[in-house]
């Protein structure tokens, strides 16, 4: 159990998937004008990277592994295939939220789609493949890593609430500014590095 | 030029038009200071000069043909399931690209990892399959293509070359800026002529990219008023 904690801990604060390897940075940017959408994305965003993780996980190990059901290794796939359960998972949830819940399919409804092409579904999923990750470990990682990056954009969108009141130089206005804010909260994000995970055993 | 004799072979015109396509997105709707898009897997792999290179490489190659694969069947897909279509084309040439990768250049491969995978979810593909190619005919969109990889092939190299240069004194692995590590430990010991320059760590750090990207935004439009955003 501590083991997952360190892995949730660490995939939200210390290798934030937004601030420390800039992952999903086009919705980051598109979406982070207020907080009341940067919330909603970031919701569907900690929801698709749960559910995709352990499915990923599942077809990477029983399907394309040398071990897995076709007995041969068929990594060359991979991409395809993640990509492709990525795409469907994301229209099947879709579909799920608008028939059990049409208050929240309201608030997600149009980001729903976007998740889909944002690098942070994808990313997160490779890097559970490159870091070997069991079961168990891939659902706290996508549950740790979709919150992570669901604090970064409310940050920055707060931030960009109200820095519509300051005076910016016209050049930086909007994405400039963005841009710049960013690169600070990822400096900010790297003092979480010392964040000691045995405390939490 | 060479895409002028291609075009002469296949009977087609190299004009105005065809020229405005390949060279718009350098400057005026430059896929990252403007448009905005393909910023997720650019900056990780900007520490380097070569790295991005191979990155800017592999994202010419997948945004010019999965233009020109997507324009030649527009007509035949059905519209429902184009997104599913296109990026089962785009993944198809990404693998090919991490295939080739990992054949020739192991090294780049493994300091690439998942950011060659990720050019799948580089939003500047998708985004010209959707707006250019599924209007256009295969020569105007693999030129489009081009254009929008060659833009963000300039951008990617010269965050590269601002965040190499000081952050490692280094260009393509070659050391210009800073002395011999035995230099910075022992003055008395024989450095290079530009051996007064101390690496700035700094720029090695993701941070770094970010506020790059932001000084080339505000002098892109500081010199093109017209990008500047009004809301």
């Amino acid at each position: 159990m501590g083991e997952l904690i360190n892995i949730f801990i660490k995939s939200a604060f210390i290798e934030n998937l937004a601030l420390s390897y800039f992952l999903g940075m086009c919705s980051y940017l598109a979406v982070s004008k207020t907080v009341k959408t940067a919330f909603g994305l970031g919701l569907a965003v900690i929801f698709v990277l749960a559910i995709t993780m352990p499915i990923n996980w599942a077809i990477n190990t029983y399907l394309l592994g040398e071990g897995g059901l076709f007995g041969t290794d068929l990594t060359f796939l991979r991409l395809i295939l993640f990509i492709a359960v990525i795409a469907s998972m994301v229209q099947l949830v879709e579909m799920v939220v608008e028939k059990y819940s049409p208050s929240l399919y309201n608030s997600l409804g149009i980001f729903l789609p976007l998740i889909t092409v944002n690098c942070a579904i994808l990313g997160g999923s490779l890097f559970m493949v490159s870091k070997e990750y069991g079961f168990a470990e891939s659902v706290s990682f996508g549950l740790g890593g979709g919150f992570g990056w669901f604090l970064a954009i409310i940050a920055i969108a707060a931030i960009r609430e109200k820095i519509r009141y300051s005076d910016v130089p016209a050049p930086l206005r909007g994405l400039g500014m963005a841009f710049l804010l960013t690169g600070l909260m990822g400096l900010a994000f790297m003092s979480l590095m010392g964040i000691d995970l045995a405390a939490f055993n | 030029m060479a895409e002028a004799a291609v075009a002469k072979k296949q009977g087609m015109t190299f004009g105005k038009n065809e020229k405005k396509l390949l060279v718009d997105p350098l400057s005026t709707n430059n896929p990252i200071t403007v448009q905005v898009l393909g910023i997720c897997s650019a900056l990780a792999v900007t520490t380097g000069m070569k790295n991005s290179l191979v990155m800017a490489i592999a994202v010419v190659f997948v945004t010019m043909f999965s233009s020109l694969i997507t324009s030649a069947l527009r007509n035949a897909i059905p519209k429902q399931v184009r997104m599913i279509v296109q990026l089962v084309i785009i993944a198809t040439l990404v693998t090919i690209v991490e295939l080739t990768l990992k054949a020739v250049s192991y090294d780049s491969y493994k300091q690439l990892s998942v950011f060659i995978g990720l050019i799948i979810t580089n939003c500047i593909v998708m985004g010209r399959l959707e707006a250019f190619a599924m209007g256009n005919d295969p020569y105007r969109s693999a030129l489009d293509g081009i254009g929008n990889g060659l833009g963000y092939g300039i951008i990617l190299m010269a965050v590269a070359f601002v965040r190499e240069l000081f952050g490692k004194g280094e260009l393509f692995g070659y050391k210009l800026l800073g002395g011999s590590e035995e230099y910075l430990v022992n003055t008395a010991a024989e450095g290079s002529w530009m051996s007064w320059y101390q690496p700035n760590n700094l720029m090695i750090l993701f941070p770094a990219a970010m506020f790059v990207i932001a000084v080339m935004i505000w002098i892109h439009r500081s010199w093109k008023p017209q990008l500047v955003d009004v809301s």
